[in-house]
């Protein structure tokens, strides 16, 4: 089978990945427009939902391995989003609190931030390794997952189409925050120059604890739609997590609607190589493409900051 | 006593508390994904959560009353500290203390077991020389390399394809001594890091971080899933030992470590004093105008992007150094150049002091030494929750380090109030309301 015969099938299932970037990607754009950044242990805060999620939504399934239907299923499908994203932001609001604030108390050095981190990402890491085990774990399905529809001839599972329908939900309403609400104007403020922002009655810590916790909340109600269809693992947030922020710095790091079109374009790029060179160089696409941004437009496909583009 | 109980304490008491809780998880059993909350649970429910509690109390004991306490503790440390302060002071006092310190690691390894002496080979001798050369990134030029382990590869891969003809299913039509290698793995490293660093050092220091963190993931896959080429996660055997040939003398390094222990130690001093020089030439000054105030380098003359990517290159070669030696030691697999390893070798530059070429030994020395106590006593993949607490606690506690060079303390301790920067990754990051 050709390239073409395959076309709308690789889109619906690059679209449906890309969403799920496009919303961890947030997280990093978020915090890089308030803080100029980047947050490398976004990705644990993404593991920690996806088992927060998992873990509820399974104990509330019935022992018996049916699979529940209909009304059932919805809810069963928001309380392991809830689940996901109350987990995911506690994660982030307790990182925020060890890991940068007392770093920012004292305006450290950058690489500083960095650093520390990196360390906390390594103790979320081996620690859900250490009580969750360090196998895989398989989400059991949550409803039948049949052909919803056809797409010119592409089938659309129940499962992509919840996926991506969540996603789209949770972007949109993202963009109305930060550009439609009083909370989103804060953090246009303090992204736009938090000296000022101070100067103008914006309180810009409780902003900062803000933006980690919303960019949390999405991480990890992300991590439950990712172990919906994948899995779930204590190494889980690496991957996804460096594609993210591919997907961040494609589309304009601190740019929020340049977050969401970076990641949908890298799910269709990686779609796409996939098929056409070979599924387990998936991880390698991103990168190069990552490289690649850098190189020739590092600013990003929407330009660089918050302040201005949303 | 009332003001023992003022609302700000209680809060540090509650937050040494859930230290106490967290520290009690860690150490706690093993759980597993069919009972998620049961080992947590189990850790922090019965009479083994007493003994953390009372550290938490202690604990919040002395961050309360540690100003009460700093007099006396300082008067019982007198006693110690003001001879060796008075000695290191001292004209060629420096010297002194150096020549002891290098005289308790030629006597050390021959008064501990054999297992512990091949960790002081594998893990402290070798991982003493990585941190080294990531030091020259992170301490120097001020710019963080998370995939400093993928050089490491290469130079042992390099040293697999060119000394054996069975050891890689690749490798080259003749074979070389493992000592020819050196410059070759060397040469080849330091090319790997120009060609990476080239690109992204034009930009923002993070982006490098990212970089070199999705290249060093990239060497640890092409390395365990290409079979044909480097061997896969089986890993590359007979690899031969060190030998030297020459001018009548003829010896061979064996499966004894002492001999490389030995070869390591006059590596690693020999590197110290070469990067000692090297940090009070021309080049060091620039790298520590370029960590300080990049822009201001740039407009005094310093080519700042072409002393980066020298900074770049001279830690990746360090890197292919280390991989051939470690290569011609033992057989070797891909495990040994995971992601988790670049990041020990950033926690031991952080631990040990960056920019200080003894610190970081003594780091490798104490982080090694800590992982060679937990190799019985927990899971070896669960020591890295103890190194990333390390991590995160030295960065809040005492960012310059176990043994601080003096200039990079100081370096911090300006950045922090506001003058120039102590890397070079760029603006500041805004700063919260100082309490």
């Amino acid at each position: 089978m050709g390239f073409l015969d395959q076309f709308w099938q690789l889109t619906v299932d690059g679209l449906m990945v890309g969403s799920l970037y496009a919303v961890i990607a947030l997280g990093y754009t978020l915090v890089y427009g308030v803080l100029q950044l980047i947050n490398f242990a976004h990705s644990e805060v993404f593991m920690l939902g996806s088992f927060g999620g998992l873990f509820t939504a399974r104990a509330l399934l019935p022992g018996d391995g049916s699979v529940p239907g209909g009304l059932a299923s919805v809810g069963l499908v928001a309380l392991g989003l809830g689940a996901g994203a109350v987990c995911g932001g506690l994660a982030a609001f307790t990182l925020e609190r060890v890991a940068y604030r007392p770093l920012r108390r004292r305006s450290a050095p950058r690489l500083a931030y960095l650093i520390s981190a990196i360390g906390a990402s390594l103790f979320a890491v081996n620690l859900a390794g250490k009580e969750f085990g360090r196998q895989n774990v398989d989400l059991p399905d949550l409803f039948h997952n049949g052909t919803a529809f056809r797409l010119f001839g592409a089938a659309v599972s129940t499962q992509s189409l919840v996926i991506f329908a969540v996603a789209v939900a949770m972007l949109v309403s993202l963009d109305r925050l930060v550009a439609g609400t009083r909370l989103g104007q804060g953090i246009r403020a303090v992204a736009q120059d938090a000296d000022t922002a101070v100067l103008m009655g914006v309180n810009v810590e409780q902003i900062i604890i803000v933006t980690f916790v919303v960019g949390g909340l999405l991480a990890g109600a992300g991590g439950f739609l990712y172990a919906m269809t994948f899995n779930a693992s204590y190494s889980m947030g690496f991957v996804p997590g460096v594609k993210a922020f591919t997907a961040a710095v494609l589309g304009g790091i601190g740019n929020v609607r340049g977050a969401m079109l970076g990641g949908l374009l890298l799910g269709l790029v990686e779609s796409y190589g996939g098929y056409l060179f070979q599924a387990s160089y998936k991880d390698v696409i991103a990168f190069l493409v990552l490289v690649a941004i850098l190189m020739i437009r590092p600013s990003g496909l929407l330009g660089e900051r918050l302040g201005r583009a949303a | 006593m009332r003001t023992l109980f003022s609302p700000a304490r209680l809060r540090t008491l509650g937050a040494t508390i859930l230290l106490g809780l967290l520290a009690a998880v860690v150490t706690g059993p093993t759980g597993n994904s069919d009972e998620p909350l049961r080992a947590a649970w189990d850790s922090i429910a019965g009479v083994r959560i007493v003994p953390f509690l009372g550290l938490a109390v202690a604990l919040w004991l002395v961050l309360t009353l540690g100003p009460q306490l700093r007099g006396p503790a300082a008067a019982l440390a007198e006693p110690v500290r003001r001879p060796v302060g008075v000695a290191y002071g001292r004209r060629g006092g420096p010297v002194v203390v150096n020549l002891a310190l290098l005289a308790i690691a030629v006597v050390a390894p021959l008064v501990v077991s054999t297992a512990a002496q091949q960790s002081m080979v594998n893990d402290i001798g070798i991982y003493a020389l990585l941190a080294l050369g990531l030091n020259v990134v992170v301490g120097y030029a001020g710019l963080l390399d998370l995939g400093y382990i993928a050089f490491f590869a290469i130079g042992a891969y390099t040293t697999a394809y060119f000394s054996s003809q069975s050891a890689m299913p690749w490798h080259a039509p003749f074979t070389l001594n493992p000592f020819f290698v050196f410059p070759v793995a060397v040469l080849l490293a330091a090319l790997a890091g120009v060609v990476l660093g080239a690109p992204t050092l034009r930009l923002r220091g993070d982006y490098l971080a990212i970089v070199t963190l999705g290249f060093g993931e990239i060497i640890h896959l092409v390395a365990n899933n290409a079979d044909g080429i480097t061997g896969g996660a089986r890993g590359a055997f007979g690899v031969p030992h060190l030998s030297i040939h020459l001018l009548g003398i003829d010896y061979a390094w064996g499966i004894d470590p002492l001999p490389y222990y030995y070869l390591l130690l006059v590596i690693v001093v020999g590197v110290m004093i070469a990067f000692g020089r090297l940090e009070r030439s021309r080049i060091g000054r620039a790298w520590a105008a370029i960590r300080e105030d990049e822009i201001a380098a740039e407009a005094t003359g310093v080519a700042t992007l072409r002393m980066k990517l020298l900074a770049f290159a001279i830690g990746a070669s360090v890197s292919g150094f280390a991989g051939v030696l470690f290569a011609s030691k033992q057989f070797f697999n891909p495990q040994s150049f995971s992601l988790q390893a670049s990041f020990f070798v950033v926690a031991v530059v952080i631990f040990g002091g960056m920019g200080s070429r003894l610190g970081v030994v003594v780091g490798a020395v104490v982080l090694q030494g800590l992982a060679f106590y937990l190799r019985d006593k927990v899971q070896p993949a669960d020591r890295y929750i103890y190194f990333g607490a390390v991590i995160v606690v030295m960065m809040i506690f005492r960012p310059q380090g176990l043994v601080p060079s003096r200039r990079r303390r100081r370096e911090i301790e300006l950045s922090e109030s506001g003058v120039g920067a102590a890397d070079a990754l760029g603006a500041a990051v805004p700063a919260g309301p100082r309490s």
